[in-house]
């Protein structure tokens, strides 16, 4: 029972960063109706940019809240230069270019920065809290989800700035005509995207370590996640996020092994895709032919 | 086909014999893996190309291949040439298994679970209840075939033979699918599947048929290329090897026969130039060449030759009238 709540916690926890990366994809397809392949290369390269930043003697929360700024103009820098030419090309022209953006941020950091893997330092203290069951990183990594999530729902709730970017995603041709720059609400949707997405690599660089392959499997959990809560439904994704966590945490520990961990993934992928695409709380689409 | 791209490619395939006799081995070897590469590409050009659906884990289905080789050499002593179409029937069943839930998936979608499949695949190949067939993590070593009947040839050269059969084989029987009934559903159901089963196209059947195909072409060049390199190992087959064919088939030209060659010597012979910069580089090219061509060049280097192909036959027209 014991290992059996440890390891539920421990899926929390990394379901949290789960969470925030999956976040950071319902953004951009909301926005756009494209799923961004390269999201995971971006927050490991943003992660990088915060290594490198402590690394020169930089305390961690200044150089935390330097690299989301960082990552948020690297994800606006990407949208306009980048992804803005393809906009209306066809889905296998945006996937290509998502992928080579994906391959060029992976090789780019692997030539900066070395493949050798290295450690990235947690800000929370070492020692465990809540008895034995949680370490203090696995609750500080669900506290700063959770905090990053309040702040994005006030942002979108409560700012005309969230207002008007909800209005670009819902309705372009609307949001045009009432005056709201429809092209720089996309561009922002993607340095928000990127920016969550840098807190989610910075989060899990200390439990994965740091080096330039790390996210390959943490983008498929979020994936996986994404569509398990719905791809267009920001909490859905959260929710999805940490389920997804848990499911890999336990069924790896108790059922089939830590080696087949990621085909949880894969077949949380292809069955929810096949049986329910909408997942547990999109909208259901319907296309008019 | 006209009769000057039949001496065209009689050419080619003239200088493609001569070539093992006026490199070394090691290039030999190298273009043996451009052969190999060509028919993964055509596999998956075939689906990606022509039939619109979009795959990012095809290297899973040439690690599949290139298992089922090895195994069957490994533990089953069974020769080499033998394991080919053991590898093309396994891969068959796999990719026409696997399109029947890509049925309902869409573009992007079906790219994600592709993707899925790509990403996830060395993780199961190292699966330790496998392990006595795939041996794990250090994989499988196997020998590399002798020439039969005393032909005057060393292995290498001979393996450069035996893949150049099987890839003209393969090309052929492409060629000649795509030009049939069967081609022109798989393009209709690309540009408009609406209009496409409105005319009596059996879309599902298609669509799964040419998943199974394109899977058996890759699964054929997956067992081709562990022999050739007589090594598998889960981690030669990384989602990597998956964006490589990708890069192959965008560099190359999609939906274009020839365009697979092209692609083929891009991925074998760029990262071996590049390689000399930075172990990084090759991929960082990699990217940047996607990106250009997908700006610059969407029909790929087969594009450009076909109209510059145009181009120098109209100019060769105006002035044969002129005289």
């Amino acid at each position: 029972m014991e290992a059996f709540l440890h390891q539920v916690l421990a899926g929390l926890a990394t379901g949290g960063i789960y969470a925030s990366l999956a976040l950071a994809l319902v953004m951009i397809y909301q926005a756009t109706h494209l799923v961004n392949f390269a999201q995971g290369e971006l927050a490991m390269f943003a992660t990088y940019f915060a290594w490198s930043l402590i690394n020169a003697g930089m305390p961690y929360w200044p150089a935390f809240l330097l690299t989301v700024v960082f990552a948020f103009l690297l994800g606006v820098l990407i949208e306009r230069i980048i992804i803005r030419p393809v906009e209306n090309a066809p889905v296998l022209a945006v996937v290509v270019v998502f992928i080579a953006l994906l391959v060029i941020l992976n090789s780019v950091t692997g030539w900066i920065f070395s493949y050798t893997i290295k450690t990235f330092p947690s800000p929370f203290p070492a020692e465990p809290i809540f008895g034995q069951y949680m370490s203090a990183h696995e609750a500080g990594a669900i506290g700063v989800t959770l905090v990053v999530l309040l702040l994005l729902y006030a942002f979108f709730r409560f700012t005309p700035l969230g207002l008007a970017m909800r209005a670009a995603a819902q309705n372009p041709d609307s949001a045009r005509l009432v005056g709201i720059r429809v092209g720089w609400m996309l561009a922002l949707g993607w340095g928000l995207a990127a920016a969550i997405g840098s807190v989610a690599g910075m989060m899990v660089a200390p439990i994965v370590f740091l080096d330039p392959n790390m996210m390959g499997g943490v983008l498929l959990y979020a994936f996986a996640a994404a569509l398990v809560g719905g791809i267009d439904n920001p909490a859905g994704a959260v929710f999805g996020g940490f389920l997804v966590g848990v499911l890999e945490n336990v069924l790896g520990a108790f059922v089939i092994g830590n080696e087949l961990k990621l085909a949880v993934a894969l077949v949380l992928i292809i069955g929810v895709l096949v049986v329910r695409p909408s997942g547990f709380f999109g909208k259901v689409f319907v296309a008019r032919v | 086909m006209s009769r000057r791209q039949l001496i065209l490619i009689a050419l080619l395939l003239l200088a493609a014999c001569a070539l093992p006799f006026f490199v070394s081995n090691y290039r030999t070897f190298q273009f043996t893996l451009a052969l190999v590469y060509s028919i993964a590409l055509l596999g998956l050009n075939l689906l990606t190309g022509y039939n619109g659906q979009i795959s990012l884990g095809h290297g899973a289905f040439y690690a599949i291949g290139a298992y089922c080789a090895a195994i069957l050499m490994d533990q089953y002593g069974v020769p080499y040439w033998a394991t080919l179409p053991v590898a093309a029937v396994v891969c068959l069943v796999a990719g026409f298994l696997f399109g029947l839930p890509a049925l309902r998936l869409e573009g992007l979608y079906l790219a994600l679970a592709t993707f899925a499949l790509g990403v996830s695949l060395p993780a199961l190949l190292k699966y330790h209840h496998l392990e006595k067939w795939t041996g794990g993590v250090q994989g499988i070593v196997i020998n590399k075939p002798e020439a039969p009947f005393g032909l005057p040839l060393n292995a290498d050269q001979w393996l450069y033979f035996f893949t150049l059969a099987v890839a003209v084989l393969m090309f052929v029987l492409a060629w000649n699918m795509l030009r049939g009934r069967v081609g022109r559903a798989m393009v209709a159901i690309r540009d408009h599947h609406i209009a496409a089963e409105a005319m009596g196209v059996n879309t599902a059947m298609v669509k799964s048929l040419t998943f199974g195909v394109s899977a058996m072409y890759t699964g054929i060049a997956g067992a081709l290329g562990a022999i050739a390199i007589q090594y598998v190992a889960p981690d030669s087959f990384n989602f990597f090897l998956s964006i490589m064919f990708l890069v192959g088939i965008v560099v190359g030209g999609l939906a274009s026969i020839s365009g697979a060659i092209y692609g083929a010597l891009f991925i074998q012979f760029v990262p071996n130039i590049a390689d000399e910069i930075s172990k990084a580089a090759p991929w960082a090219i990699f990217g940047v060449f996607m990106i250009g061509f997908v700006y610059l060049m969407p029909m790929g280097v087969a594009g450009a030759v076909r109209v510059a192909m145009a181009r120098l036959s109209r100019m060769t027209q105006n002035r044969q009238r002129s005289i």
